[in-house]
């Protein structure tokens, strides 16, 4: 799709938010199940926990976080152009300031995810 | 149907009542997502280390409080509705109109089981520590 429909920022704008979206789904009813344990088995929950701090396990982490970024920057966006149509003509300018956002925000949060994550393989001092 | 166009050429929402509410849903759900789900991610993932997160950490520390209980609870219906609602648009544009029935109402019966674990959960998990 993305190399048929040579469509521009809005095109990648809508294919990011439904790719991101349908990701947090699958995320979210893990998340459920993971902290019904808390309560129901709380052992089986305490012998999981130790995937968050696996390499794999970090940089999931890092990846939804940057797709809950994206996808709440992004869904901003279309709120604003639903309500404010003439701001239609800007939304190339829009998608630019969603991605400085992005950026702002997301390079001291994945300098703090992948600090722990030194810490964990204890290349860094506590 | 015609679609029907704003000013801008943006395709207005269509359809009857409740498609139309939740086209509105969606939008409101969202706005309130943006602020739990930056928040929640933003205490429990940057703030604190996940890995130190045990089962006791949350009973005794995270929901001392009910102030982060409502707070836990209102984001799990917000997300439950948004998610499963946005999944079901992605599947009636795979299908190319509506998504079949059965997989309709699938989805909303797994969207119910995870608000009755998750509000389960979240209203009664004892501040003791359940750790065994």
């Amino acid at each position: 799709m993305l190399v048929r429909y040579r469509g521009a920022e809005g095109m990648l704008a809508w294919a990011f938010h439904r790719i991101s979206g349908v990701a947090i789904w699958l995320f979210v009813i893990l998340h459920v199940i993971d902290i019904f344990l808390v309560g129901y088995a709380p052992g089986t929950y305490d012998s999981l926990l130790f995937i968050y701090a696996t390499p794999p396990g970090i940089v999931m982490e890092w990846l939804l976080g940057a797709a809950v970024l994206y996808h709440a920057l992004n869904g901003l966006r279309i709120i604003i152009i639903d309500f404010w149509p003439r701001l239609t003509r800007y939304h190339r300018q829009l998608w630019y300031i969603n991605w400085l956002l992005f950026a702002l925000v997301g390079i001291p949060v994945t300098w703090v995810i992948f600090g722990q994550f030194a810490r964990s393989m204890g290349w860094w001092a506590r | 149907m015609t679609a029907r166009y704003g000013r801008s050429g943006r395709v207005k929402p269509q359809g009857d009542r409740f498609e139309t509410a939740v086209w509105y849903l969606m939008r409101l759900s969202g706005l309130g997502l943006f602020v739990l789900v930056l928040t929640h991610y933003l205490i429990l993932h940057v703030i604190h280390d996940p890995a130190e997160q045990h089962a006791s950490w949350i009973a005794e520390f995270r929901w001392s409080s009910t102030f982060w209980r409502v707070f836990d609870w209102l984001m799990l219906m917000l997300v439950l509705f948004h998610a499963f609602m946005g999944v079901r648009v992605v599947l009636g544009d795979v299908s190319g109109g509506r998504a079949p029935a059965l997989l309709r109402y699938g989805l909303y019966l797994l969207a119910l089981v995870l608000f009755l674990i998750g509000t389960q959960v979240v209203l009664t998990l004892p501040n003791v520590v359940p750790s065994a």
